[in-house]
């Protein structure tokens, strides 16, 4: 283990966040260097506002989960199914794969019911979703701006459409810094199945301008569980330490005689991720967790799965990680929607439940929040002719999302579509406004969480975004 | 912000606002910009109260400002205001003004409130200085003594050898390079190590590593799939221009508009490839229309922020809020792009649009060699009419004794491998091999299958093998026959498969629209195939790109991948063949392959397929043997050619509108033409429409105030650590006046006069005595400049992620000095591109002394960047970065900790050290030392270093198998005769060289 006198005394909030660890601790440094530090100040200031939950938990259906499926029911549309689609509504709009196709209604290719005392009515392709009815509550007049998938998902982390801002999970670090001590603040788990996996790029969880410390961090599935965690073959964890501490105290020499500000940083980097090389095989180690946990899961952990990553999340959760963010890829139903919708959903149903379920019990509940969402939604009108083969394209005008935890009204709904579920036209919420949502229940006003880039002050809303208040207790 | 507010106060307070004239560009526009212009400045869709500030007669105009008179002026009535509803700037925005800053602008009204154009878009004129480096000496030492601060003294020799190497070369300098300098005391000493590394050709690389961030060069098209496109080429065009110190106007010039010049060259078409970086998207349901707006639009952002250093690309849906840039300037920019030829969408995989194909660098000599030797040989001789038996005889003697060199490569093992991720439901086949080496391939199950992958391995003897020949057969499965993939290993020479390049490839007849160099491009999507036909089989050879000598027990893996959409054809019968002719012919299949063998009389198809070889062999040439082993060369190397991306004018260039908000869809605004922005311009166009041509004449007119300024004080951050304006993308209202403009307006003039000379404007800088100083601030300096904005000492700074790996490597020996040619791809996490799709994507490490390569080649994958570059902040490329981030994460630790290449090039160290390093432990710590910082080490260092050798020869020597398990790391070889734990020991001392801070900086 590492020789205590080279254990530099760590805050709890300082792994990824030395923004967090106060001016004092840095103030040679900042002086001499601050551009080197990113550290910004204003971000002191944060919370700014009475915080109601500590961390996120945000479940992206990639691909476009076909909200007129799942959770917004339409009559309307089940009656017409077959009928070409009015012209009213799709003149001048954008269409993706179904340009200058023939557009006919599609009705719902699967049936909902009622759930829970609040009688949420959703799809019945979810049940266990359906028995946290109660405790989610279901946006149905969701907007985006972007219709295909890639700059799609950087609309819905970024608040832009091109490349370069930073992702939602890096704003908010930059904003709170992060809880956990030998953990990354930000990470990102993936998983696939029940549809063509599209693709996700690493700019999904980019620190953009912001500094690199804001970055999401990956957890592989496979192989080590995050970039360059192990330790070189035949390197023992004491060998390492040795080494650790060998190159701080060499470090240390250094410092006699340089004035170089970051070797002090260096030194405590070097701690930290020693530190995330001994923690990380702990947190990816399931052994511990009671069997029936794991039925709970639907896993054994570990294998990759939805399921799998929803169980992680929570120990990630335990652990202080602020920003988790899961994506499964599985959602792009252009076909077959009537048999491989209930392949997604049962990728992801029991894991997602199980974590909510799992989150109340152990009391994080009402400090986490939970978003279930896509990067879009999808057509009213169908896509394909082969009836069995019959999908629905992607739609950015109006679709549905669900959110629970902290600060959350559960078993209620809000907003509407129109009667064929195209444009959102009751209680509109924009991907901005769902940023801005998200933010304020970390305590911090979407408008004042601003950096400064290429001469401009930016943030996370863009120039936009409203609390939706009305989603809140 | 509250920090440069405090360090501003630090700069200016010696002398206090109040006492001196306040200039309106330094002193009042910062104020304005940040504070007011969003409402009250050039953006008319946003401005309030009809009231605007940014241009002195509309302020005057309306009366708020009334020079010589402040108390009056409403502009401090209003910011003087206590009442939250009357003060300015309104409480919503969250802006308010410090004392100080109220004072400025009451003082600046006082005083005649006279409004000076914004600095940037004045030319440039030359202070009164010296000429040369002593210029700027001059000019920054005026600044500092203003502010009554001493700069520091020089820094020692051993820290100028390192600054200078890294600087000009990003390697390290070599040890002995560092001694004769430190024992040089000639006065010119200095100079001529500045020469010796301008002169390395290593300077081109580092500089390149600056412009491939800015013109967002990268070797994948970034949108969805995020394939791969050629255009590698455009890389080494950067790296030999500034190596052949091509003027920069001649660079734009070349880079925006190669191929409108006359009769372009290669390489000029290649550079013209600049306007190819974008990103592009082949996305299905991707409407065409959106997308050309968007590369629209990267291209104005690109160009105004790379010449420009302008924030054009702010204009794209309104006014710029702060600079005066209509929306109408944006459009008229893009225009000037109009007229490339490129799709909204493109199609499949393997096409993006109009390209050239180039030459490896290494292989122009060889070419010119062969062009001109042909040139001697080639007279133009008709074919005679009539052929006699004789030259028939003779052809037929040439090719049977080339057909006789064919071997069978008989394979004992032969199977379907379906493991690349998305063939894993290829279908099922059964391979078998019938008589003479023909495997045959049989489907189980039900579906027609569209993919497969099938292997076969040969045993080999010893001998020499120069191609191999692959021939396809049908079996009435498959109406056609597609080879997508095709590819030669050689198994039990290396610890890993060794890839062999293959070059000179001939397929029997060509197919249209599908070629047979498409089966080397790692992209099934793209092949060899078309319809069987009449014929009974097809045959192609791959020529190898160097003979291989190959020895009893090695085995030669082929692969075979095919795919085809349609389950018309995947390869079913197939055998392989080998020669070690030196200039193989493809073996003659057919009527030909019987006509020369046979040995009496031919039938007449046999006598046609002869006289059609004659023809096609030109042997009615003289010398035609000679020409044909030269023509045989001349095809090897243009089949190493590869393809790069290149702009191509079209006749009827798009019509281009303002989009009214940036909406794609709306085509109601008014249609513009190419034109530069209002307020710089116009550039008069005689009646026809403006070119790409005209823009970078215009960009690189001396006339044009940005372009020189905005270059030297990128080279000025590179070499002296920030800027002199300190934010590179936006010289504008809201970026930073430049804390000694006099300067900078020097080395902007001289830039021009020089003639555009790169070489000359860095020398200059760094011959100054301002750029060789020490890096250690002094107590009062530290103090009154802490940022170091007045140049009274170097910047310590860290090395780029590139230049990370490039130190490693040649301090461990194993650096790959080669250069230029396709990307290369280090050791990278498995499963790393997991995520990436259509198509799912295989990353195979270079196993190979590619693996060595510097950092600038490797493969560039804009949605996945290589994760140890992107952790020490290269860009992604997908935008134009103009500065990269410097952070210190817990990343970049793990990264130099546990990354093979780190790990590798420690034990490469390591071997070196012990080698060559003395035989005691504290001779070789001096010698590892000596190479990797350049300096001895200090007895505490040193003894440090001692226990972790002691320590670890110790577990190692408990636990060899370890000490074996790390030296496995890696692909090059262990050197012989050193006991393994002792080298797995001093590994781990390599390591903690590896990992100290130091090691990442140049001081």
């Amino acid at each position: 283990m590492l020789n205590p006198a080279f254990n530099l005394k760590q805050t709890r909030r300082a792994f990824l966040g030395r923004a967090s660890m106060g001016l004092g601790s840095v103030a040679l440094a900042s002086l001499l260097k601050p551009d080197l530090l990113g550290i910004q100040p204003g971000v002191s200031g944060f919370p700014n506002a009475p915080a109601r939950v500590k961390r996120v938990i945000f479940l992206c259906m990639a691909g476009g989960p076909a909200h007129l499926e799942l959770l917004d029911y339409k009559p309307e549309l089940a009656k017409r199914s077959g009928e070409p689609m009015p012209e009213s509504f799709t003149k001048g709009q954008q269409i993706a794969q179904l340009q200058g196709k023939e557009l006919r209604i599609l009705g719902p290719q699967h049936p909902f019911k009622h759930y829970g005392n609040s009688g949420q009515h959703m799809t019945s392709l979810l049940p266990h979703i359906g028995s946290i009815a109660d405790d989610i509550c279901i946006v149905r007049s969701m907007q985006t701006e972007q219709i295909n998938h890639d700059t799609a998902h950087t609309f819905m982390n970024s608040g832009f459409r091109l490349p370069g801002r930073p992702s939602m999970g890096s704003w908010l670090l930059y904003g709170l810094g992060s809880e956990s001590e030998d953990l990354p603040g930000f990470v990102v788990l993936t998983s696939e199945g029940g549809s063509q996996s599209q693709p996700i790029a690493a700019r999904q969880w980019n620190s953009g301008f912001l500094p690199s410390i804001y970055q999401g961090v990956k957890f592989n599935s496979t192989g080590d569980p995050v970039n360059y965690v192990r330790n070189p073959a035949g390197v023992s964890r004491e060998m390492q330490g040795d080494l650790i501490n060998a190159v701080s105290e060499l470090n240390t020499v250094q410092q006699g005689w340089t004035k170089d500000p970051e070797i002090a940083t260096r030194i405590s980097q070097y701690e930290l991720a020693f530190r995330m090389q001994m923690s990380v095989p702990d947190l990816v180690d399931f052994s511990n967790e009671p069997q029936h946990v794991l039925d709970m899961y639907g896993t054994q952990g570990g294998d990759g799965t939805f399921n799998a990553n929803c169980l992680l999340a929570r120990r990630m959760a335990e652990r202080g990680v602020r920003f988790i963010h899961l994506y499964h890829r599985g959602w792009d139903h252009h076909n077959e929607i009537k048999t491989l919708l209930p392949k997604s959903c049962g990728y992801v149903d029991q894991g997602t439940a199980a974590l909510v379920k799992d989150l109340k019990q152990r009391g994080m509940f009402d400090d986490t929040l939970i978003v279930w969402c896509g990067e879009f939604g999808r057509t009213p009108m169908s896509q394909g002719s082969n009836p069995d083969l019959i999908g629905r394209d992607h739609h950015i005008k109006g679709f549905s999302m669900w959110m629970a935890g902290g600060g959350i009204k559960g078993g209620h709904s809000y907003g509407a579509t129109d009667e064929l579920g195209y444009n959102a036209v009751e209680n509109v919420v924009h991907v901005h406004d769902l940023h801005a949502t998200m933010l304020h229940l970390f305590g911090i006003d979407h408008t004042k969480l601003n950096y400064r880039f290429q001469g401009r002050d930016f943030r996370l809303t863009d120039v936009h975004g409203k609390v939706v208040r009305d989603l809140l207790t | 912000m509250r920090l440069r507010a405090i360090a501003a106060a630090l700069i200016f307070c010696a002398t206090g606002p109040a006492a001196e004239r306040i200039e309106f560009n330094r002193d009042v526009r910062p104020i304005l910009s940040e504070n007011c212009f969003a409402c009250h400045g050039p953006d008319g869709n946003a401005r309030q109260a009809d009231l605007r500030l940014d241009q002195r007669d509309q302020a005057l105009a309306r009366g708020v400002i009334q020079p010589g008179d402040a108390s009056s002026s409403r502009l401090v009535q209003r910011v003087r205001q206590d009442n939250a509803v009357l003060v300015m700037p309104p409480v919503s925005t969250d802006k308010k003004l410090t004392d100080d800053q109220k004072d400025i602008l009451s003082n600046w009204i006082e005083q005649g409130a006279e409004y000076q154009e914004h600095w940037a878009y004045i030319k440039p004129q030359r202070p009164a200085a010296p000429e040369g480096p002593a210029g700027i000496d001059h000019l920054v030492k005026r600044r500092l003594e203003e502010r009554g601060l001493q700069r520091v003294p020089a820094a020692e020799r051993r820290t100028m050898a390192r600054r200078l190497s890294f600087d000009l070369t990003g390697l390290p300098p070599d040890p002995s390079l560092v001694e004769s300098f430190v024992s040089d005391s000639h006065p010119d000493a200095y100079e001529r190590l500045l020469d010796t590394l301008l002169d390395s050709p290593h300077y081109g690389e580092r500089m390149a590593v600056h412009w491939l961030d800015l013109v967002r060069y990268a070797d994948t098209v970034g949108y969805h799939g995020d394939v791969a496109v050629n255009v590698y080429p455009f890389r080494d065009y950067v790296v030999g221009a500034f190596n052949a110190n091509k003027r920069f106007d001649v660079m734009t010039r070349e880079q925006l508009a190669g191929d409108l010049l006359e009769e372009p060259t290669s390489q000029q078409l290649v550079a013209s490839g600049y306007n190819r970086l974008s990103r592009m998207t082949n996305e299905g349901g991707s409407q065409a229309k959106e997308y050309l707006a968007k590369y629209a639009a990267d291209r104005v952002r690109n160009i105004s922020t790379v010449w420009l250093g302008s924030t054009l690309g702010c204009a794209e849906c309104h006014d710029h809020k702060f600079d005066p840039f209509l929306a109408k300037d944006f459009y008229s920019m893009a225009a000037f792009f109009a007229d490339i030829e490129e799709e909204g969408v493109f199609s499949g995989t393997g096409n993006w649009g109009s390209s050239v194909r180039v030459l490896a660098p290494d292989a122009r000599p060889a070419m010119d060699r062969i062009e001109q030797q042909l040139a001697e040989l080639n007279p133009a001789v008709e074919p005679p009419p009539e052929v006699s038996n004789q030259d028939l005889e003779q052809v037929a003697a040439y090719l049977r004794e080339d057909l006789l060199r064919w071997r069978l490569l008989d394979p004992d093992r032969v199977w379907s491998d379906c493991t690349h991720p998305d063939f894993e439901q290829c279908g099922r086949f059964a391979l078998e091999e019938e008589a003479d080496g023909v495997v045959r391939v049989t489907v189980s199950g039900d579906k027609k299958p569209t993919k497969s992958i099938h292997r076969a391995e040969v045993p080999l003897e010893a001998g020499t093998l120069t191609a191999v020949a692959l021939e396809l057969f049908p079996t009435g499965d498959y109406s056609s026959f597609d080879l997508s993939e095709f590819e030669v290993r050689l198994l039990g020479r290396e610890r890993w498969p060794v890839r062999i390049s293959l070059t000179g490839l001939v397929p029997d007849a060509e197919e249209a629209g599908s070629m047979l160099r498409d089966t080397l491009d790692d992209n099934y999507h793209t092949g060899w195939g078309g319809k069987w036909g009449e014929r009974s089989s097809r045959t192609a050879m791959f020529a190898f790109e160097a003979p291989l000598t190959t020895r009893p027990g090695e085995r030669l893996q082929v692969t075979l991948v095919g795919y085809s959409r349609d389950g018309l054809g995947l390869p079913s019968r197939f055998r392989l063949l080998g020669t070690d002719s030196a200039f193989p012919e493809l073996p003659p299949n057919g009527d030909l392959r019987l006509a020369v063998l046979a040995d009496g009389e031919r039938s007449e198809p046999q006598l046609s397929a002869l006289q059609e070889a004659y023809n096609s062999l030109g042997a009615f040439r003289p010398d035609w043997r000679e020409i044909r082993r030269l023509e045989r060369r001349r095809k090897q190397l243009l089949d190493s050619a590869h393809e790069s991306l290149v702009a191509k004018a079209v006749d009827e260039p798009r019509q281009l509108r303002i989009l009214p908000r940036g909406n794609w869809m709306d085509d109601s605004g008014e249609a513009v033409q190419p034109q530069v922005p209002e307020f710089l311009g116009p550039l008069a166009a005689d009646g026809r429409r403006l070119s790409r041509l005209d823009l970078a004449n215009w960009v690189t007119n001396p006339d044009n105030p940005l372009t020189a300024r905005v270059f030297v004080n990128r080279l000025w951050k590179m070499f002296f650590g920030t800027g002199l304006s300190k934010v590179l993308d936006d010289v504008g209202s809201q970026g930073e006046p430049p804390v000694n403009q006099e300067l900078l307006d020097w080395l902007a003039v001289e830039f021009v006069e020089s003639g555009w000379d790169v070489r000359h404007i860095v020398k200059t800088m760094l011959l100054s005595e301002t750029y060789r100083r020490s890096s250690e601030p002094s107590d009062e300096l530290l103090a009154s400049d802490p940022y170091n904005r007045l140049h009274g000492r170097q910047t310590m700074s860290r090395l780029d992620a590139e230049f990370v790996r490039d130190n490693a490597l040649a301090v461990s020996g194993l650096l790959n000095r080669s250069m230029g040619g396709p990307s290369v791809k280090p050791y990278q996490p498995t499963g790393y591109y997991k995520e990436l799709n259509f198509p799912k994507r295989v990353y195979e490490a270079d196993l190979n002394a590619d693996q060595f390569r510097r950092g600038l080649y490797t493969y560039w994958q804009r949605q996945y960047l290589h994760p140890a570059l992107m952790a020490f902040d290269a860009p992604a490329r997908e935008e134009c970065a103009a500065e990269r981030g410097v952070s210190n994460t817990p990343l970049q630790s793990l990264v130099l900790l546990n990354d093979p290449s780190y790990v590798e090039a420690a034990r490469a160290f390591a071997a070196r050290i012990v080698r060559d390093g003395g035989k005691s432990a504290a001779k070789r710590i001096e010698f590892a030392f000596r190479e990797a910082f350049s300096r001895p080490p200090q007895a505490a260092e040193r003894d440090v270093l001692l226990r972790l050798l002691e320590q670890h020869r110790e577990q190692f020597q408990a636990d060899p198998a370890g000490a074996e398990q790390l030296l496995a790391t890696g692909i090059s070889r262990l050197p012989a005769g050193i006991s393994v734990p002792e080298l797995a020991a001093w590994t781990s001392v390599a390591r903690a060289l590896y990992n100290k801070h130091e090691f990442l900086m140049r001081y």
